[in-house]
């Protein structure tokens, strides 16, 4: 078997369990739990993508020099009663935009009509102008929903949370219309906050609105000039805003690697600060639990030997790991089975698993205490509605048995189950599946832009509907689509969709797996 | 036989030479060996052994993650509401009559509102589970950017899921290194984020003076006179505030939007207080001085406040909005709106459609207020009148005027009315504004209680002062 692996030439970067050191003197045998998939692009596949997207780039430029001469009508807004004006922004800026993203545009942003449950209605919608505009057409189609974040299946319109949401809705209303320092804290934000800390194991926390601002303005208030930042190179958009406000160097490691992390560590304390030389005032890791664009799972064990060796601190981002991992569903830390109290900020959103918006931090009072009087998002951001935080309340309550029914357990176990079940079957058809076997985010390599937009127009036509991604989002030939799985879903639902990817596989030739693992 | 007279030559040349000459030449000669063969200098490598570097790192102590903090801080205290944030709200167990939040219209109560979050809730469920990119745009949300950009009469809106994001999302989409932004100095804290992470130069220009623009525009443009190279591509932004959260003014658009199509400007304006208060229909600062709203480049309002929903939006030509659809960070990145706040927000532009006499009453009750709070002796109300935003301030020195304010809101709660002190980071604020009582007038109040309220005041602040 791990011959099999091996052919497959995956990259040294993350290998099946071990890590081969070039500079470290030590050997690492890492857990069998840090496991992860990434195989190496294939040659032909790699040149073939360069070349589709050689002839997009050679046609965007004619189809630009056309539409400059007037040969062709541009859709693209123009400035109105604005001679003069410097532009707003410049058009190399939007030379992709224009020609590339635009041809394959109508696989994002598709309209929904109903809750993103197990299956979704996508509104239809059709463009006569080249995906300039679209128009709706006022029907709707039902297919299986591969697409959005809803972990634990938590997206309901029914049920005790949502019966729990209406209550709160005739109690308190939607709207809050203050801060949390000034008007805005109410009792069941107090609710939350503890029951977010009772469910993470630690002390103390501190609930925000959004996920996305809870990463961007929290960060600026824990680390200052004169501090370093270790970032991991795929880390989300919000921690990479977060960590450019707050002023500090930051550091990129390589994507979930100890050991590049390790290095670096070593030589930023040994030299200091840049020029000054002066000892850093603080070093802070900042990683995500489960990075979706990957599917890998980020190697806490190693993280937290290494941040307590060297005295440095550890920012965990759960958004996609927080319900979603581990066998109470208390993320990755609970994966790994580590003690919270050893990750110094435990960050999180409440979007994905929980089926709500918002964000946390938690860890000991001290540093809540401390974020609670300089949180940029508690002094002037408004705090979150009381149904969406009821709705919080209500699932985290499940997840933690608190109601005694036991579908928490039963829904963490179903996505477990449903995570294995389709990065096994997907492998076994010889698909590129990168990643780590439990990550509840399956990204699946399609490498050429034109392949991700058959992939997903035509899995939509057969009624699956998935997500696709590819340049700035992934490297230029790493393409891919995601499959987000949910406890919502049941093994004849995914055995359905299966058999539908199988065959869309077979149409558009992304099967591009060299050595099929065996069935064992 | 020309090789040895020259040789010859030399040897007489070199005889008959002074002798200071031989001693410069001798010199030169050395220097220039000295020049070809001395070792250039290299400074001697530190190289530290493993040791040292050891104990390099197990000397290495961080400072705390984060310092301690006073326990008496009232953010580690907050006044806890049970129950809705409408005209009387609960605080920590009293029943008060609420001059504290921004609740301008009272739509927060109203029951049509609660009715329609109950439907939504029970079509569309609480979150929705992902980014607009990913299945995360409902139809809803798409009615509502049609509904906000038909409302304000401009091509296009672009829904944001968290107020504060708006500015700090969309400035940066525009702005870039290079470039320079003319702001005011009394803007909001969302604007200055947006600022700060645009990386632009930033030039701050006094609070709603006309002049000081002027002046540091005409600056700017003898710069952009002798470098005309890089004028052509540098942008240059106005970023104000409708009305100033912060100040409780409008700001003097008019003359603003003259300087801004003299210096050809873009013109950035935030209308969270004022989206919904100022206007005849409550179409903010734009209506309310009678200006063609394309002139202005883009507006920003969140909907947490008259809208008595949640997230915010940008609005304005579809040029200048659909850019950020790709490029506004919080847009991108961050899961949709919850489609039942989304809803929410639908419905209250609908009730302000039909209900004009809402903003009406609003800007009656803010006038009646500014007249009943110039009564108080002790306290100054500044702002403009037609603001619902009132900020009364003390003549006292920093410190102490916080203190007093904090007492006067603690009393006026025990009996009976909620109002806050307004809240700032100071140490991250552009410039702190002074210490104030933030009150806020919404248009369920009647005039009695206006006047009780301030009634009220004059006593509790004529006994402690």
């Amino acid at each position: 078997m791990a011959l099999e692996r091996r052919k497959n030439g995956f990259v040294q970067k993350s290998s099946n369990g071990f890590i081969y050191p070039k500079n470290s003197p030590k050997r690492i045998k890492l857990d069998d739990k840090s496991f992860e998939h990434f195989e190496e692009t294939p040659l032909y596949v790699a040149i073939l993508t360069y070349l589709c997207y050689a002839v997009l780039t050679i046609f965007g430029h004619i189809r630009d020099f056309m539409r400059r001469n007037g040969l062709v009508e541009s859709h693209s807004a123009m400035e109105k009663d604005r001679k003069g004006y410097v532009p707003l922004y410049h058009s190399f800026e939007s030379f992709y935009t224009r020609n590339i993203y635009r041809r394959i545009c109508d696989c994002w942003n598709q309209p929904i009509g109903s809750v993103p449950g197990a299956f979704i209605d996508v509104k239809q919608r059709v463009s006569t102008d080249k995906n300039w505009h679209f128009k709706m057409t006022g029907e709707s189609i039902r297919v299986l929903n591969m697409g959005s974040y809803n972990y634990l299946g938590f997206a309901q319109t029914d049920g005790p949370c949502a019966d729990a949401v209406e209550e709160s809705i005739h109690h308190y209303g939607v709207g809050v219309g203050s801060t949390c320092h000034e008007l805005g804290t109410l009792d069941v934000h107090i609710e939350l906050q503890a029951l977010v800390a009772e469910f993470l194991g630690v002390e103390d926390s501190i609930v925000f609105g959004m996920g996305f601002a809870t990463n961007s303005t929290n960060i600026p208030t824990l680390v200052k000039k004169g501090c370093l930042i270790f970032s991991d190179e795929l880390n989300h958009a919000s921690l990479v805003l977060g960590c450019r406000l707050s002023g500090a160097v930051i550091q990129v490691v390589k994507h979930n690697d100890p050991i590049d992390l390790e290095k670096k560590i070593r030589e930023a304390i040994i030299s200091g600060q840049p020029t000054t030389h002066l000892p850093w005032k603080k070093i802070i890791i900042v990683v995500e639990g489960v990075y979706s664009m990957e599917g890998s799972i980020a190697k806490l064990p190693e993280i937290i030997r290494i941040k307590k060796k060297y005295n440095a601190y550890l920012y965990l981002d759960e958004a996609h790991s927080i319900g979603a991992l581990g066998p109470n569903g208390r993320g990755v830390v609970d994966f790994y089975g580590c003690d919270p109290r050893d990750i110094d900020l435990l960050m999180g959103t409440f979007t994905k698993s929980f089926g709500a918006a918002g964000g946390y931090i938690a860890g000991s009072k001290k540093l809540i205490h401390h974020i609670r009087i300089h949180s940029h998002s508690a002094v002037y951001a408004n705090s979150i509605a009381a149904p969406i935080a009821q709705q919080i309340v209500s699932a985290m309550e499940i997840i933690m048995g608190k109601d005694g029914t036991g579908i928490g357990q039963k829904k963490i176990q179903q996505l477990a189950w449903n995570t294995r079940y389709v990065h096994d079957n997907l492998r076994k058809m010889g698909f590129i599946v990168y990643g780590h076997d439990y990550s509840p985010v399956v990204p699946v390599l399609l490498y050429v832009p034109t392949k991700i937009a058959a992939f997903q127009r035509i899995l939509m036509e057969r009624g699956v509907a998935t997500v696709v991604v590819g340049f700035p989002a992934t490297p230029l030939v790493e393409s891919r689509a995601r499959f987000c799985m949910s406890a919502a879903h049941t093994k004849e639902m995914l055995d359905e969709a299966l058999k539908v990817i199988d065959e869309v596989g077979d149409i558009i030739g992304v099967k591009y797996l060299q050595h099929k693992m065996n069935k064992s | 036989m020309d090789t040895t007279w020259e040789l010859y030559e030399m040897f007489q040349a070199f005889l008959k030479a002074p002798s200071y000459h031989l001693a410069l030449e001798a010199f030169l000669m050395v220097w220039v060996l000295w020049l070809i063969f001395h070792k250039s200098y290299k400074p001697e490598r530190l190289e530290l052994t493993e040791k040292e570097k050891e104990e390099l790192i197990a000397e290495w102590k961080p400072e705390p993650l984060v310092p301690d903090s006073s326990k008496n801080h009232y953010a580690l205290k907050p006044r806890v509401v049970s129950g809705a944030l409408g005209k009387k709200i609960t605080v920590n167990g009293t029943e008060c009559l609420n001059m504290g939040t921004h609740n301008y219209l009272g739509l927060i109560d109203s029951p049509e509102i609660k009715e329609a979050a109950v439907k939504g809730l029970r079509k569309y469920g609480v979150g929705s589970c992902g980014p607009r990119g990913f299945y995360g745009t409902v139809d809803v949300h798409l009615d509502l950017e049609a509904q906000l950009a038909e409302f304000m009469g401009v091509e296009e809106a672009i829904l944001y899921s968290y107020g504060f994001s708006c500015m700090p999302s969309a400035i940066p989409a525009y702005a870039k290194r290079g470039d320079v932004i003319f702001c005011d100095e009394g803007v909001s804290f969302p604007i200055q984020k947006g600022l700060s992470a645009s990386r632009s130069q930033i030039v701050f220009f006094k609070h709603n003076n006309v002049e000081d623009l002027e002046r540091l525009l005409l600056e700017q443009d003898d710069l952009d006179k002798k470098n005309p190279k890089k004028a052509k591509v540098t942008r240059r932004f106005l970023v104000i505030e409708g009305l100033y959260m912060n100040y409780g003014d409008v700001c003097p658009l008019i003359e603003l939007l003259e300087l801004k199509k003299r210096f050809k400007v873009r013109l950035f304006i935030d209308e969270s207080c004022s989206f919904g208060v100022l206007g005849k229909n409550g179409r903010g600062v734009t209506e309310h001085f009678n200006i063609p709203v394309e002139d202005v480049d883009l507006i920003s309002a969140c909907l947490d406040y008259a809208i008595g929903s949640y997230g915010g939006f940008c609005c304005g030509s579809s040029y200048v909005v659909d850019h950020q659809r790709l490029s506004g960070l919080g847009y991108c990145f961050s899961a949709s709106l919850p489609p039942l706040q989304s809803i929410v927000a639908s419905v209250a532009i609908d009730v302000l459609k039909s209900k004009p006499e809402l903003v009406e009453k609003l800007q009656k009750n803010a006038r009646f207020a500014h007249k009943e709070l110039q009564r108080l002796t002790k306290l100054l109300v500044c702002g403009d009148e037609v603001s619902p935003v009132k900020h009364l301030r003390l003549a006292a020195d920093r410190a102490e005027a916080q203190q007093l304010l904090e007492q006067i809101v603690d009393h006026m709660q025990e009996e009976g009315v909620a109002l806050t002190v307004a809240r700032y980071i100071d140490e991250e604020e552009h410039l702190v504004p002074p210490p104030s009582i933030r009150l806020i007038v919404s248009a369920i109040l009647d005039e009695e209680e206006i006047s009780s309220v301030v009634s009220l005041l004059e006593k509790n602040s004529d006994t402690l002062l």
